[in-house]
């Protein structure tokens, strides 16, 4: 693997991880309510399970079908989706909802797994995937399979994954022990229009690298 | 459009909700009770430095006659900040503004110019009843799904049940019934909720038959009007348990859930007791999973010679206290009493819930005294503290002086006149001498809720202790 591929998974997997929207307010605020840090800690990694089932699933189709299909296409159409939703996340006033404040880790891994698919977060990893810098040197034998593919979206699941609990894990845990809750007030930049503008960028590089 | 930062008026807890900037514009219902000219929406400058302090500086008239414009509330607030569902980043900027007897709905801008808001859109009472089944809008609470908004009857000449239809707080179209599974609820009244625990609590009142000619004798002493709550799941939508607080109590209303979202405990107040003529606020709170209630404060009738009272309650010879608003204020301290029939308006430290202390009290108005204001000593004042709104940090206190049309008529058959007042809650409990807008300073309008800018002690809800 490039290391300029990984070194913007690691910082695609930051960004998803800086957004309150993505989970760690939320379990800021589970903390909040029981005044526990451990439930602090205990909510990370289900919300982080569910982001990564979220990315896996788009990681598993792109890999798969790219070794399979020509990249250029999947990049081509792959590249036209991420556009077309960056401009939808952007224009669309609805917001994602789907559960109260009262939650088992179960099922916020379920909110996390919907609110991350709800925004594409795994699509805004495409311009990495389809690069076909990921599945490195296996991606130009006929040998790559779909096995290679699976390990691969795993590699780069994994990799986003850590990246996104990490910078969660700090903020959350910064925030209920030293911040405050001020910090929303003063901090929390609409991070839903960047992140649209981010798929947009991603799309538009999936398509710039493709043609 | 989306702000690029939060709302700086949306408050993650109460805590800093009450440290925030003190409010400097005021906006008050006003209705006409001959609707023989539209209601308006009334400015008020409430900022103590200002020269044109404690009156009014601005008007929103809506374009029709006869919609009784009651309760009214904001189209997002520091709920917007809750984890599951965060959007901190749409403004506080509408009014959503129900007319109580017309069924239509008034969503009025007050961003561009504070002082004479404009009207966005008009939500005709057809939209309501088509995609909700409701009318007689009452109660507007900014929440997690969009907004809430209580009303009172059915659609289509259907007395009930009331319920709570669901607006979008961006393009303020109603998104339906609320309700899933309504079980045994059929009055309405009002709505909010312990927000961090996804329960919503409902109260009850009457349908548009029994309340909009007046308060009809025989329903009350037939003990007929609500006398429950309802307590909801709020994610489910559905019916979890109702809570009869006996039906001598009639007319359970104003609900004032702790602001603290760890607590599931909260105040509501009962108009009368037909026993005794007394009024009461009792606590709810949850013990083994499910909802209890007790009478925390029974404030009694005032014993008055028949001569002086308005025929309503002329045979019982007393004034009833008759709670119909309670306040609480941010900090969970101070719940505020008004007792719109004997003309007081009184403080309790609600520190304990469970036992109130009073800790203050003032006279105005008063169905038999009639006190007058500081200010204009002899003046005799219809009406009494009706709505309370407390300011977020819980030092000002506001009340209007008119119940609801029909209702003013039977008790105050001379007139309920026009007024608001200011109260100051610190370690004194007093009235502010130089805030008294009445008479015609409100064009002959009576004046109902009060809505502080940036919100208030009864308009949000936190998700942060």
């Amino acid at each position: 693997m490039k290391d300029g591929s990984l070194i913007a998974l690691v910082a695609l997997g930051a960004f998803h991880g800086l957004n309150p929207g993505m989970g760690w307010l939320f379990a800021v605020a589970r903390g909040l309510q029981e005044r526990s840090r451990a439930l602090v800690l205990q909510s990370l990694p289900a919300i982080a399970a569910g982001h990564a089932a979220s990315v896996f699933l788009v990681a598993v189709v792109v890999t798969l079908t790219g070794s399979v299909l020509t990249s250029r296409v999947v990049s081509i159409a792959g590249g036209i989706v991420l556009v077309g939703f960056g401009l939808w996340r952007l224009l669309s006033t609805r917001h994602f909802r789907w559960v109260g404040m009262r939650l088992t880790l179960w099922q916020l891994a379920g909110w996390s797994f919907l609110m991350s698919s709800a925004h594409g977060a795994g699509l805004m990893l495409l311009p990495i995937l389809t690069h076909g810098s990921v599945t490195g040197s296996h991606a130009h034998g006929m040998t790559g399979g779909a096995g290679d593919a699976v390990s691969a979206a795993i590699f780069v699941t994994l990799v986003h994954t850590m990246a996104m609990l990490a910078v969660a894990g700090v903020i959350a845990v910064v925030v209920y022990e030293v911040v405050g809750l001020t910090i929303l007030r003063r901090a929390w930049f609409n991070l839903d229009r960047l992140w649209a503008a981010a798929l947009i960028a991603a799309g538009a590089t999936t398509l710039l690298i493709a043609v | 459009m989306a702000l690029w930062k939060p709302d700086p008026t949306f408050y993650p807890s109460p805590r800093d909700a009450a440290s925030a900037p003190p409010e400097s514009l005021a906006y008050v219902a006003a209705f006409d009770r001959a609707a023989d000219k539209p209601d308006a929406i009334a400015v008020l400058d409430v900022d103590p430095a200002s020269g044109s302090y404690g009156s009014v500086v601005g008007w929103t008239d809506v374009p029709y006659k006869g919609d009784e414009l009651h309760h009214f509330g904001w189209n997002a607030c520091s709920s917007a900040l809750c984890p599951y569902a965060p959007h901190p980043h749409i403004e506080r900027r509408y009014l959503v503004v129900p007319g109580l007897r017309s069924s239509r709905v008034y969503v009025i801008d007050v961003k561009d110019d504070p002082v004479k808001p404009a009207i966005k859109k008009i939500l005709e009472p057809e939209e309501l009843a088509k995609h909700a089944g409701y009318s007689r809008p009452h109660t507007v609470h900014c929440g997690p799904e969009g907004l809430y908004v209580s009303a009172l009857g059915g659609a289509n000449g259907d007395e009930g049940p009331g319920g709570i239809a669901l607006l979008d707080h961006n393009s303020f179209e109603v998104l339906g019934r609320w309700e899933v599974d309504r079980g045994p609820q059929y009055l309405a009244y009002d709505v909010w909720w312990h927000i961090a625990h996804d329960v919503v609590v409902t109260s009850e009142w009457g349908t548009p038959s029994m309340i909009e000619d007046g308060v009809d004798a025989d329903l009350l002493l037939g003990r007929a009007y609500g006398h429950a709550l309802h307590f909801w799941d709020l994610r489910k939508r559905r019916h979890l348990q109702r809570v009869d607080l006996g039906d001598e109590h009639q007319m359970v209303l104003e609900l004032r859930p702790a602001h603290d979202p760890t607590k599931t405990y909260g105040f509501v107040g009962v108009v009368v007791s037909v026993e005794d003529l007394s009024a009461s606020v009792w606590v709810w709170y949850r013990e083994d999973g499910s909802f209890r209630v007790r009478e925390v404060i029974t404030i009694p009738a005032e014993p008055a010679a028949a001569e002086d009272l308005p025929p309503v309650i002329a045979p019982f010879g007393a004034v009833p206290p008759l709670v119909t608003d309670i306040d609480l204020s941010v900090d969970d301290r101070f719940l505020y009493v008004s007792c719109w029939g004997t003309g007081e308006l009184k403080r309790y430290d609600v520190t304990d819930p469970f036992n109130p202390v009073e800790a203050g009290s003032v006279r105005i108005g008063g169905i038999v005294n009639r006190t007058p204001h500081p200010s204009a000593p002899d003046e005799p004042l219809a009406g009494g503290p009706q709505m309370v709104e407390v300011s977020r940090d819980g030092e000002r206190v506001y009340v209007t002086n008119s119940l609801y049309g029909a209702w003013d008529d039977q008790f105050y058959p001379d007139g309920v006149g026009a007024w608001m007042a200011k109260v100051d809650s610190g370690q004194e409990f007093t009235f502010d001498t130089r805030f008294f807008p009445s008479g015609d300073d409100f064009r002959g309008l009576r004046v109902h809720q009060t809505r502080l800018q940036g919100g208030d002690a009864s308009s949000d809800s936190y998700c942060y202790p």
